[in-house]
């Protein structure tokens, strides 16, 4: 419940004499207000800074320090007044959180102070508001991966006991851990430098035979340009082998693209050794040597920048694709209209709309070729319009992939997409986790038997005792709703609950039968899978909810009280309407009457042949006074 | 040689590339002339300021203390004075997340509204407080007749109560044990007939009401139950 509504809180409930001519069943008794003081201002010091507040104000977050009785222990005596020994700027969005029910974050404090104050003063981060809850998130995350980067230049200390994989591993990874890795980093580099230049000098032509064509340098030195591939070779398969070898999991290496590369590299070298010099097959091999100049993609291990340039242009893809798109449709368009502006001149070199994407491309990109020009005023007006428009379409998404490219390499930030998503998710369980927190809390208190107390006949001891887990608005809240529940004579439940209800045993019958009782998953695991049937009474699966709370035990056997009275009258029907009998019933025969008497009766087998019948209830049991809630707990073990 | 198709076309393109350049310059007016209209100033900000706190303390039955601190309560949520009925029905519907309360608060709205002008000042506020939580049992009962009433007529109507029962078994939402059936609203509405309507005319009055209400004791206990809200 929000805290600026906690002031209509009176309103809705005098609100509620509307219901009562229209009840047909006593309603519950009002909680009352034992301590009714009027009012009252407090005075907050916070290190010398004095806030002042009413004592309502605080009450409305219980589970908050200030709203709960802990502050009594900051409580000064000779001045009357609650000191704070924290940061009073901080302070301030955390008082008026209690004011409006909404917690702001300021843009100038930093953030792991603001968490400390809210970590102490018990105020969970996720409340804060949707005005400043993007910019908090982003500012915890920058900080958290500064403690991370920060983190991982400790990591560098070499670590004992590291088996001979996992040092090489890291060596591979990170060149400057040991002299050994630096060494070996740059001799691949060197090796890759001088594969790529081998492969380009290999084509140049170098001098002339007494022929009259010029060979290249490849087919004059053989020999020498051979030794020098395979010599590459060796070392890039070596280091591959090495590297499988060494990571941490096989698996993921094989799929990475670098080890892709690696792969591409030096294939075509093998399958050439395998193949003869076949004329047939030797189209396809000169077609793999093309394959060796991917080896200079290898160099991305020793560059941080090509790295991330790739990096860049996959987190781009969507602004990339957008721009082929509508490249690939300007172009469309601008070759039909040349074509057909230029099919009335003779010899125009417009033959085909296909032939016409030549043009298109080459202007549109302003290369302007000029071996197809158009020769028509149309055609040179549609041409023009073409270039104009070429220079537009390709300028607009270029901007986006450069500043995504400079966002990236400077902020180096990894899988920024990714962790957004996640954000987006969080945030919706949050607010939904919110939006349903009151009336869970309902819920909660119902189970715990709070309401019960409320009847009619419920005594004064009861009433002490369970007010304590619970503030005075919290329990006027949950009155309210017992009321209209009483109205209509119907009885909230849970929502995944009642949706369980139908598959669900009679749980409370069975309590004996595991021996952990406390927790309700063991009851869970051995009693319902067995037996699933419907028209069970949902509230029984009340029992599902994974609760710590110590009156767990006793909320279970609770909720039989309301449930059990009306088998006795026909044990067959067990989607009883629980009218009025019922809960009368319940209430003249005491809240635990029931709990110890079904609990000492094992689960019997004819229960299981009957299994819409869960085993009868001893009716006759006289009511037990109140201390038996102490008798419950030790029979329910 | 005459113009050819793909000519004229060029020739069309041109004009209309012409066309656009003007516009551009402004040389060329667009058709509409609009009047940069003003709506952006409205002044929706419409504030109301209660009487004095010796005139509510007369009208009503609370001590100076207890109206200041409603009227806290009151401005905290409301700082322009007026209760709007979005505004009500948000309010009244936080205190029912399971089910739909935006029915009710409309009932409650009217009830509430004594002027029907459709917000809700502070004086209104804080009267129908003063009936509901310190008043007589007849006034009480006066109030909830009223409620009941929707047209205002002095008769409740099986379609009004119909209503009125619907909107708050909507409250109750879909998860409820037992289940709310379509036909419960209406059986309660049969109950509630058969209890108040003596003549069996087929409408409640405002004395059949009280009487009734007067003779059944769950009713005048539970009238009771608020006393100490405040």
């Amino acid at each position: 419940m929000a805290a600026g509504v906690a002031a209509w809180l009176p309103f809705a409930r005098a609100a509620a004499i509307g219901w009562m001519p229209v009840a047909n069943l006593p309603m519950p008794v009002a909680p009352t207000n034992k301590n009714k003081h009027q009012d009252e201002l407090i005075i907050l010091n916070v290190s010398g800074r004095r806030f002042q507040t009413w004592r309502n104000t605080l009450d409305r977050y219980p589970d908050t320090l200030l709203g709960s009785s802990e502050k009594e222990f900051f409580f000064n005596e000779e001045t009357r007044e609650y000191f704070f020994d924290r940061d009073p700027d901080v302070f301030r969005s955390i008082l008026n959180f209690y004011r409006t029910g909404k917690l702001h974050y300021p843009r100038y404090e930093c953030i792991s102070a603001y968490d400390e104050e809210l970590a102490f003063f018990g105020i969970i981060p996720e409340i804060i508001s949707d005005c400043c809850y993007e910019e908090y998130k982003d500012r915890k995350r920058e900080n958290t991966e500064r403690l991370m980067d920060d983190l991982e230049d400790n990591k560098d200390s070499k670590l004992p006991n590291m088996t001979f994989r996992e040092t090489m591993w890291r060596a591979f990874e990170n060149p400057h851990t040991s002299t050994m890795a630096l060494v070996f980093y740059y001799v691949t580099g060197f090796f890759i430098a001088i594969s790529v230049i081998t492969n380009v000098v290999e084509t140049v032509p170098c001098g002339s035979t007494p022929n009259q064509r010029d060979i290249p340098c490849g087919e004059r030195y053989t020999e020498a340009f051979f030794c020098m591939d395979t010599a590459c070779v060796m070392i890039f398969t070596v280091e591959y082998l090495m590297r499988l070898f060494a990571a941490p999991s096989r698996y993921r290496f094989m799929r990475s693209v670098m080890s892709i590369i690696d792969v591409v590299a030096i294939l075509p070298y093998y399958i050439g050794l395998v193949m003869t010099n076949n004329e047939d097959v030797s189209g396809a091999f000169v077609t793999l040597r093309v394959f060796r100049v991917f080896r200079i993609f290898k160099f991305s291990r020793h560059s941080q920048g090509l790295r991330i340039l790739g990096y860049t242009l996959k987190s781009c893809a969507s602004e990339l694709g957008f721009l082929l798109f509508s490249l690939t449709m300007a172009i469309i368009i601008f070759a039909t209209v040349m074509f057909y502006a230029e099919k009335g001149s003779s010899s125009s070199k417009f033959t085909s709309i296909p032939a016409s994407f030549w043009y298109t491309i080459v202007t549109m990109t302003t290369l302007g070729y000029g071996d197809m020009v158009p020769k028509t005023i149309a055609g040179k007006i549609f041409g023009s319009i073409c270039s104009l428009s070429g220079v537009l379409v390709i300028a607009l998404p270029v901007p986006v992939i450069v500043s995504n490219f400079s966002r990236i390499y400077h902020q180096n930030q990894r899988a920024d997409k990714r962790r957004a998503q996640k954000v987006q998710k969080a945030r919706l369980a949050r607010m939904r986790i919110s939006k349903s927190g009151s009336s869970t809390a309902f819920l909660h208190s119902k189970r715990n038997g709070l309401n019960q107390s409320l009847e009619l006949t419920g005594s004064l001891e009861e009433d002490q005792q369970m007010k304590k887990t619970t503030s005075l608005l919290e329990s006027q809240h949950h009155h309210l709703l017992h009321c209209l529940e009483k109205t209509t004579n119907h009885e909230f439940v849970d929502e995944r609950l009642y949706e369980q209800g139908y598959l669900q045993t009679a749980l409370q019958n069975f309590p004996s039968r595991s021996p952990s009782l406390s927790s309700e998953e063991g009851i869970t695991g051995t009693c319902c899978s067995r037996r699933t049937k419907k028209n069970m009474q949902p509230l029984s699966a009340t029992h599902t909810h994974s609760h710590t709370h110590n009156l767990q035990e006793l909320s279970a056997l609770h909720i039989q009280c309301g449930e059990q009275q009306p088998l006795n009258t026909s044990r067959s029907s067990l989607n009883l309407m629980s009218d009025e009998s019922g809960s009368l019933n319940c209430k003249s025969s005491g809240l635990v009457t029931t709990a110890i008497i079904s609990i000492p009766t094992p689960p019997s087998n004819n229960s299981r042949a009957s299994p819409d019948a869960p085993p009868p209830p001893n009716p006759d049991a006289p009511p037990l006074p109140n201390p038996g809630t102490d008798v419950v707990k030790i029979s329910a073990l | 040689m005459g113009i050819q198709g793909m000519e004229l076309f060029a020739i069309g393109v041109v004009i209309i590339l012409f066309v656009a350049v003007l516009k551009q310059f402004g040389i060329l007016e667009p058709m509409s002339l609009e009047d940069s209209s003003d709506s952006d100033l409205e002044l929706s900000t419409v504030r109301h300021q209660p009487e004095g706190l010796e005139q509510l303390q007369a009208q009503t039955k609370f001590t100076k203390k207890e109206l200041q601190s409603l009227y806290r309560g009151f401005k905290n949520e409301c700082p322009s004075g007026l209760v709007d009925e979005e505004t009500f029905k948000t309010i009244y519907s936080q205190f029912f997340p399971q089910g739909d309360a935006t029915t009710y608060a409309h009932f409650l709205f009217n009830a509430f509204d004594l002027d029907r002008n459709g917000s809700i000042r502070f004086e209104d506020f804080v009267i129908g407080l003063s009936v509901l939580l310190r008043g007589s049992v007849t006034e009480k009962l006066n109030w909830a007749f009223n409620l009941y009433d929707i047209n205002k007529d002095g008769y409740i109507t099986k379609e009004e109560m119909l209503l009125i029962m619907k909107s708050i078994y909507d409250m109750m939402g879909r998860y409820t044990y037992p289940s709310v059936r379509d036909e419960a609203p209406s059986e309660h509405v049969e109950k509630f007939f058969q209890k108040m309507d003596r003549n069996r005319d087929g409408v409640v009055t405002i004395e059949e009401f009280i009487e009734t209400c007067q003779k059944d004791e769950n009713i005048m206990n539970s009238m009771q139950l608020f006393e100490n809200v405040i």
